[in-house]
């Protein structure tokens, strides 16, 4: 034998898997895209969509007719004015632009100076539209208000949909990179025999499984730097929590699905076929997990067992913490749920793992 | 010396139907090189993972210098280094930091550049995996199992798919970790391979061991050392082949269609024979060779099919 010429600690082996995991995402530029850029720009494209801007005037036909200039010069009189567009148009034309959506309400003057209002009760902004021009027609025909009336209007950071929106994307971020970080990860190492031979050598199993959630973590943390960065950066969103402690439910968020993750990825032997797993698996949190729209949509019958999704206990984590500034001890219960997914199935995924 | 590999009765069966080992003994002395040839499928495989402890048997023990895997697995991992049939390295990791990270999990690792060094792979150190030759790659494949500085080194099929110098590269190799006190067992299909690397073989055929011995016993149970091929007219026909069996010197006949292979002891005497019995027959010789006897003809012999055939 040769002589032995170096002796290796403890945590040799560990730290040896997590920079060699590092490394080898470090030199994958898509890893690169996918986890950093690309929940950037799909931020930065939604924050852009939805962004708020002053209410868009309401679009509206007058049947040309009789009274058809009568309504108009009315409408024009009105204070309510710069939040509706009219158009003068024959009855054909306003139907038909009614049918697309290019008008809100099609409005219809007799004579004798009365009107008809032709709108869609489902939807919204055709039931606001016609409000909205039935006010200022009666107030510019000199109704008189019987109750006074004043109003504030607020539209502060935190109430946007953006703040609503970066909260979501940083769990449903944590999910996809843990869950495709571990999931897939394992099955290619699988599927090239790699953990076949590194069980062939002293190497310890749980230190090959904590360098794997260990590289994981540390990305969480860049990310949520970066995504809560830009946030505030390019649309001046407020961070109310304490960097710590959203942090620290990131990676209470990484643990859990990183559990699930490597449970999915316990036995297939082919990316293809864990591929199709991690979707099954995923897809009901990205409907319901409140990621680009509240749950509260759903049917009150569903909202206990939607709360019992980690992806919403995540989300609604971070929402509190970072847009309300919550305390990490307010949300025990949220972290409860995510400990006890990342627990139970760790617990199973140790049991069922296929090392070859 | 002591026995460094043991194993006795040896079964794997997969699923409760697929008898891959059946029954198989074997007691490698330390310091030996020793090979089990076969053809693929044969359960060369099946027998080296479980010797690894890499597989359950569903029968049988296994004893690996005086231990056993149930009892002393940690114990034996850092004992042993092994290489599988194929495994892919991280290609996006360099040589050394491949190498690095293999050294990592044992208590008493070899330096990573003395094994570079031994494995001429210096050079490459800094080079990624994936821009690596297939003979280079298999190199590194053996380097991470030699950096833990074993005592048994376990190689599967470690030539196949090189070319014709890696694979002397490796043989190199594996008698310097031989020379150097190191017990090695391999799988192989290469006949070539096993009689110039191994001191011992056993040739395994449908999850038995049909053969063991070094190579000359084996070629010597054979009975001849020499192989005369040839072909003639009418050369097989039953009367034909009782011809060939009774010439001088001849051990054994056998045919494959039209040629036939007679295993003799002194081709001297045979072929001025074999050339007059032809001329008698009123029949022509096409084709005539003679050759050292090989594994190859001891497995033909025993088995009647080929190693490659399979």
């Amino acid at each position: 034998m040769m002589p032995a010429t170096r002796r290796n600690g403890r945590w040799s082996g560990y730290k040896q898997l997590l920079l060699a995991r590092l490394r080898e995402l470090q030199r994958e530029p898509e890893v690169i895209f996918w986890v950093f850029v690309f929940p950037l720009l799909l931020a930065l494209g939604l924050g852009i969509a939805f962004r708020n801007k002053p209410a868009d005037a309401t679009p509206i036909a007058i049947i040309s007719g009789p009274g058809a200039q009568a309504t108009l010069a009315l409408l024009e009189r009105s204070p309510q004015n710069s939040l509706i567009h009219a158009e003068v148009v024959e009855r054909p034309q306003a139907m038909q632009g009614f049918r697309l959506g290019k008008y809100d309400l099609v409005v219809e003057a007799d004579q004798k100076g009365s009107v008809q209002y032709r709108y869609d009760p489902a939807r919204p902004e055709s039931v606001l539209s016609r409000a909205q021009v039935d006010a200022a027609l009666q107030s510019a025909a000199g109704r008189k208000d019987v109750i006074p009336t004043t109003e504030v209007t607020a539209s502060e950071p935190g109430s946007r949909y953006i703040d609503f929106l970066v909260p979501g994307m940083l769990g449903m971020n944590t999910m996809n990179a843990a869950m495709w970080g571990i999931g897939f990860a394992l099955v290619e190492m699988r599927q090239r025999k790699l953990l076949k031979r590194f069980v062939g050598t002293p190497m310890r199993r749980t230190d090959f499984l904590l360098a794997l959630m260990s590289s994981r973590l540390i990305l969480m943390v860049i990310e949520v730097g970066l995504l809560l960065g830009f946030g505030a950066l390019v649309f001046h969103m407020r961070i109310l929590g304490s960097p710590f402690t959203i942090v620290l439910i990131g990676a209470m968020g990484a643990i859990s699905f990183g559990g699930i993750g490597l449970l999915t990825a316990s036995r297939a032997q082919k990316i293809e076929s864990v591929s199709g797993l991690m979707n099954l698996v995923m897809m009901p949190m990205w409907i319901f997990s409140g990621v680009f729209f509240s749950y509260q949509r759903f049917p009150a019958v569903v909202q206990p067992l939607i709360k019992l999704l980690p992806l919403t206990a995540l989300n609604d984590a971070l929402r509190d913490t970072i847009l309300q500034g919550a305390s990490l001890a307010s949300q025990s219960g949220r972290i409860l749920v995510l400990l006890v997914w990342g627990g139970v199935t760790f617990l199973l995924a140790l049991r069922w793992f296929r090392w070859t | 010396m002591s026995a460094a590999i043991q194993c006795r009765d040896l079964r794997k069966t997969y699923d409760g139907k697929v008898e891959a080992v059946r029954g198989l003994n074997l007691e490698i002395q330390a310091g030996e090189c020793f090979g089990l040839l076969g053809p693929n499928g044969a359960g060369k495989t099946t027998t080296i993972e479980i010797l690894e402890g890499l597989l359950e048997p569903t029968a049988g023990q296994v004893t690996i210098l005086g231990r056993n895997w149930q009892t002393h697995q940690r114990e034996l991992r850092e004992l042993l280094g092994i290489s599988l049939q194929e495994t892919r390295l991280t290609e996006k990791l360099t040589v050394r930091e491949t190498l690095d990270l293999f050294a990592s999990f044992y208590r008493q690792p070899r330096s990573s550049d003395e094994v570079l060094e031994e494995l001429q792979l210096t050079e490459k150190a800094d080079a990624r995996v994936g821009k690596l030759s297939g003979g280079q790659r298999q190199r590194l494949a053996v380097a991470t199992s030699l950096v833990g500085n074993p005592r048994i080194l376990f190689l599967d099929e470690p030539t196949t798919g090189l070319d014709p110098q890696s694979r002397r590269q490796l043989w190199d190799i594996i008698r310097v970790f031989q020379k150097a006190g190191g017990t090695v067992l391999l799988t192989t299909h290469y006949m070539d391979e096993a009689e110039r690397l191994c001191d011992r073989l056993a040739i395994i055929d449908q999850g038995q061991v049909i053969a063991e011995g070094s190579p000359a016993d084996l070629i010597d149970r054979l009975g001849g050392h020499h192989v005369v091929e040839f072909s003639a007219r009418g050369g097989s026909d039953p009367a034909a082949l009782e011809t060939w069996r009774a010439l001088p010197g001849v051990e054994s006949v056998r045919h494959d269609d039209d040629l036939i292979s007679l295993t003799v002891h002194e081709p001297h005497l045979t072929i001025p024979a074999l050339l007059d019995a032809v001329t008698q027959q009123g029949s022509q010789l096409l084709h005539l060779t003679t050759r050292q006897a090989s594994l190859e003809d001891v497995f033909v012999g025993m088995t009647g099919r080929h190693l490659r055939e399979q």
